[in-house]
């Protein structure tokens, strides 16, 4: 898995590539949540372009930043082109909560 | 009917067996080895991604929640996976020695998860039945869990004996 962050104004921006499993997902959960904490943060944007695999540990760690961004009043998108990631997101009910877009100016 | 009547009339044509320490960086390990497997059948891209998504979910669950507890010494929590081969489909099954599912039922329910405060979302169950052709679940508390995992090619059918006949998928291959 590569994993990266970016801001751009009040927009954590968490770039994910490779596999995102229950291995990686403590990891990535705890850097994300480091971030987040830090001023003037309050919207995130998931880019999963370069994404080749995601499990439920995803939707997990997906749902559990939402709920974070939320409760600072912000708003969270999603980037994400691997049908298979799709797939999950869409029958789990993600994308009802958190925008889909194709790149970062869509979001922002 | 018999529970396994969706394996009725193929043959067996491979098998792999493999047991490996219930440790999260496994989990990558097994869905190499069913990814390797699969390809011996030449699956289509979603069809390999989805046998390896809903292995990865019984893989991850044996690990998280079957050995969650456990106080016995690690070489006795071990998950063992075997993969079985047919001409067109192929079936995967995990198992692990773990603590086991007290309420099946109640555990297949989507959305269900007994570890919200490990930020589980409890889809596995439902992501690997919607998966694949033929899923099933075994347990017993204090014994284990084993999944069964069945997943048609049907990119293939037709084109080898065994499967059903599905001419919208049949590849061009003689
Ligand atoms: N191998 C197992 N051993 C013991 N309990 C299990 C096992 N597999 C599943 N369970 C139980 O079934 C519940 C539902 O499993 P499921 O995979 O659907 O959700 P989850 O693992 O909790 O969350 P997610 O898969 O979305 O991360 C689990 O919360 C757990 O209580
Ligand atoms: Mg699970």
């Amino acid at each position: 898995m590569n994993f990266s962050m970016a801001r751009s104004g009040r927009t954590l921006i968490v770039y994910i590539a490779g596999e995102l499993d229950n291995h990686v997902a403590d990891e990535v959960r705890v850097r994300i949540d480091a971030e987040i904490m830090k001023p003037p943060t309050r919207d995130i944007l998931f880019d999963f372009d370069g994404l080749t695999f995601m499990d439920s540990s995803g939707i997990g760690m997906i749902m559990g930043r939402y709920k974070k961004i939320k409760a600072l009043g912000g708003k969270a998108w999603i980037i994400c082109d691997n049908p298979n990631a799709s797939k999950i997101l869409e029958m789990s009910g993600v994308f009802r909560l958190i925008h889909r877009c194709s790149d970062i100016h869509d979001a922002v | 009917m018999n529970e396994n009547s969706y394996i009725e009339g193929r043959v067996e044509i491979n098998r792999l067996s493999t047991e490996f320490y219930a440790k999260s960086c496994n989990e990558s390990l097994a869905r190499a080895i069913v990814s390797a497997c699969a390809v011996q059948l030449d699956p289509t891209l979603s069809e390999l991604s989805d046998i390896v998504t809903a292995v990865s979910e019984a893989v991850t669950n044996s690990i998280i929640h079957g050995y969650a507890n456990v106080t016995a010494s690690r070489d006795k929590c071990t998950v063992r996976m075997e993969c079985v081969l047919y001409g067109d489909a192929m079936e995967v099954t995990v198992t692990d020695r773990g603590c086991g599912i007290e309420n099946i039922e109640k555990a297949r329910e989507p959305m269900f998860t007994s570890s919200p405060e490990m930020e589980r979302s409890g889809m596995g169950f439902t992501i690997m039945e919607s998966f694949t052709d033929h899923f099933s679940v075994w347990s017993e508390p204090g014994k284990g869990t084993e999944i069964k995992l069945f997943k048609i090619f049907n990119s293939l059918s037709g084109a080898k004996s065994g499967g059903e006949s599905k001419c919208e998928n049949m590849t061009t291959e003689p």
